[in-house]
């Protein structure tokens, strides 16, 4: 685990020795900068520390102190350590902090989901509606003096449960059965539905209207989702459009929201990996891998040396059955309807096989602990693996490739449509193969390197266009090096434990804070704990990569044509657990 | 040539009205393409050729409410997302059935918190629970199968009953 001291770090207080000091709390990294001077320091970081990709920005509630605090993690997209920034505010409403969406339109979602959950107003962000609950909810749910209804204790194991008490439904509390708060004065009869005009008047703010403010009539909006075939879940887009060019776009999420951080904060340590299963519920090995990873930076304990080679071998084979779905699901949407699935889906059953023989679980393995893994891999599995691995993967991509990549229809689909250049990209904070097919060599297995994967010899898959072939392409390199580590990793795997720990329910953690990120199949997944030496985490966020790579879609759509956004969203890979939390 | 010659080459079934509906219902029962979260992993998975769920007449996922008669609501169903679905159930033509696919869907799952519906049941009526998280492809396939039990043992009473 490469976590090198960071150097620049010290600089930021030299350069500003005015408003910025280091965050000297026990634990924490990074520096504390005042909020009058944040967009100063932040243009700093970006253009003369050069720290041009935000990856993650979000709010901790610190109620003891009476704080509210905002966090950014920038990073250099050559690579190495990130730069952590913090901003502090009163934790008095109306809390405000300038909106860094000048600087990095990256950070547009994370921080509406700042306003959303926390109540954070930043002042120059455009379009701050609620992003994540529904407009008219009452309260921010992640602030610590927020309660719901149902609200039994803070952490969980409950006392009202066995054995100390008997079991009650906490439904039974309320005769509606309904764990709501509703806002002061509310009458469901006479409510209006306040959002959708906020949410139509935002997609384009200024044509919509003539000179004397009234709405042009020549455009529509169109609702897709959340029900719709193409939108990979329940995501809702409202578009506007001109013909059928699109000319606004908005996208709506939250109808998969169940609040994955605040079920964090409740939860302890261990009881927390099976909920990251169900984040990107593709790969819930690579989520148990980034957040096993992040709990290990805090609890500064090593990994048994035949687990992270079994962490290696899990996380590839997600990535390749990831991608086998990206391929089938894009040609799904591209028209070709299911055929180029089900030979996806025959791959994957095969490795799915394999988690099951592995974990017990098809989807949700549920398989990474902390300092290792839960089982071992038998060797008949392992054989099995081998076959996959040697044999019939590299067959099968090949066969894919060959049927499908000089079709003529899927040419015209994808050649030439969609470009994302690689400074977009960089400003919007895409990660994952889209940043990769945009020219930009940025993978967390090489820039910043986690588990073992210095160890092995592979290539970052990139290719230079940004279109959206060079994005499905992209996906078969990407499929042919995880197939590369693997190979490496079967061969060099050593015998031995699977643990470093004894297995244990409850874990220790030491105060402090930590960011863990891993490079899943869909970009950089992230995930921010702070601890404060208790069971449970004080603050849990998922840094999710489909959540902040979907905030370049509405700059990448303007001028296209509908059927082709509906190939961009299949493009993005998005994945609604993971988006919605 | 009239259709009495032809029906004595062919021998006559005679069934009663009840039956061969029902019949005609399990047997070309359309599910609708609504996916939520994780079991609709699973639901694709049952689609797909290792489970194919086509051979129960259930290949065909329509991606309109209108031309639906099942609905499988697989995953969690959120405060925001709930009128969604009673809207798409309410759409869908009757006679029409829900499954509610995994544990999230049947009473809520390990999301036992103020977003998430403790049950889809709280919404639309439930036919038939399928147990899992997710479940299994088979265990869905299980789930059809015991719709199609209940839809054979249903009675014109019961529909009129039903819809006075």
């Amino acid at each position: 685990m490469a976590t090198a001291i960071n150097t620049s770090t010290t600089d930021l207080v030299t350069r500003f020795p005015n408003f910025v000091t280091l965050d000297a709390r026990t634990g924490y990294t990074g520096f504390i900068v005042k909020k009058e001077n944040l967009v100063e320091v932040a243009t700093a970081v970006r253009d003369e520390f050069g720290f041009d990709l935000l990856t993650a920005a979000t709010a901790v509630d610190y109620i003891a102190e009476n704080k509210m605090e905002m966090v950014y993690h920038a990073y250099k997209t050559t690579g190495g350590a990130g730069l952590i920034f913090k901003v502090q505010v009163e934790r008095v409403d109306p809390i405000e902090l300038p909106s860094l969406i000048n600087i990095w339109p990256g950070v547009d979602f994370q921080e509406r989901e700042a306003w959303d959950l926390y109540g954070i107003k930043f002042t120059g962000h455009p379009d701050l509606r609620r992003i994540l609950m529904w407009e008219g909810f009452e309260g921010h749910p992640l602030r610590k003096d927020w309660k719901e209804p149902f609200f039994e204790e803070e952490t969980k194991p409950f006392k009202s449960r066995w054995p100390d008490g008997q079991h009650t439904f906490a439904e039974n509390k309320n005769p509606f059965r309904d764990n709501l708060n509703f806002p002061k004065d509310f009458d469901p009869e006479k409510y209006v539905v306040t959002g959708e005009d906020d949410l139509y008047m935002s997609l384009d703010r200024d044509s919509r209207k003539d000179e004397a403010g009234n709405m042009k009539t020549d455009h529509i909006v169109v609702n897709m989702g959340p029900h719709h075939p193409s939108t990979h879940g329940v995501l809702r887009v409202a578009v506007q459009l001109d013909g059928e060019t699109i000319i606004g776009l908005k996208p709506v999420m939250g109808y998969l929201h169940r609040n994955h951080d605040k079920i964090g904060e409740r939860n302890t340590y261990l009881q927390i990996i099976p909920y990251t299963d169900r984040l990107d519920y593709f790969n819930s090995m690579s989520n148990n891998f980034g957040y096993v990873t992040t709990v290990e930076k805090l609890m500064k304990i090593p990994v048994a040396e035949r687990a992270e080679y079994i962490r290696v071998i899990m996380a590839e084979l997600t990535r390749v059955q990831n991608h086998l779905i990206f391929i089938g699901m894009l040609m799904n949407d591209l028209g070709a309807m299911y055929t180029p699935s089900l030979y996806a889906f025959e791959e994957r059953e095969l490795i799915l096989d394999i988690f099951e023989a592995i974990s017990g679980a098809r989807m949700m393995c549920n398989y990474f602990r902390f300092g290792g893994v839960v089982r071992d891999i038998p060797d008949d599995v392992l054989q099995k693996l081998k076959d996959l691995v040697f044999e019939r993967l590299p067959a099968k991509t090949d066969e894919m490739e060959r049927f499908l990549n000089e079709n003529e229809v899927l040419v015209a689909r994808l050649k030439g449509i969609h470009v994302l250049n690689a400074d977009d990209a960089i400003k919007y904070s895409v990660t994952g193969p889209v940043l990769r097919a945009a020219g930009v060599p940025y993978d967390l297995r090489r820039a910043d390197p986690y588990s073992i994967y210095d160890r092995f010899d592979f290539d970052v898959a990139v290719r230079h266009n940004g279109d959206m072939m060079d994005n499905y392409l992209i996906r078969f390199d990407e499929i042919r090096q995880s197939l590369r580590i693997l190979e490496q990793a079967l061969k060099q795997i050593p015998g031995g434990p699977i643990n470093s720990q004894k297995p244990a329910y409850q874990v220790r953690v030491p105060a402090g804070e930590a960011y863990g990120r891993v490079e899943s199949p869909k970009g950089e997944l992230g995930f921010y704990i702070i601890s404060n030496g208790k069971p449970n985490p004080y603050r849990y966020h998922v840094r999710p990569a489909s959540f902040v790579n979907l905030t370049a879609v509405e700059s990448m759509c303007i001028g296209s044509k509908i059927a082709d956004f509906v190939a961009l969203l299949a493009m993005l890979d998005i994945v609604m657990g993971e988006l919605d939390r | 040539m009239g259709i009495e010659n032809k029906l004595a080459n062919m021998g006559v079934v005679t069934t009663t009205l009840e039956s061969a509906v029902n019949w005609g219902r399990t047997n070309a029962m359309w599910p609708m393409l609504f996916g939520l979260a994780c079991c609709a992993i699973e639901m694709m998975s049952a689609q797909s050729s290792s489970y194919d769920m086509s051979r129960f007449g259930m290949e065909l996922m329509r991606a309109s409410p209108r031309q639906s008669d099942l609905m499988i609501v697989a995953g969690r169903v959120s405060k925001k997302m709930g009128p969604v679905l009673r809207r798409l159930y309410d759409q869908m033509p009757e006679p029409k059935w829900v499954i509610a696919m995994g544990d999230c869907a049947s009473c809520g799952g390990v999301f036992n918190n103020y977003a998430i519906y403790q049950g889809v049941d709280e919404v639309v009526p439930v036919d038939v629970y399928v147990a899992g998280c997710p479940p299994r492809p088979e265990a869905l396939i299980h789930g059809v199968m015991t719709i199609h039990e209940k839809v054979k043992g249903e009675t014109f009473k019961q529909y009129a009953e039903k819809y006075k």
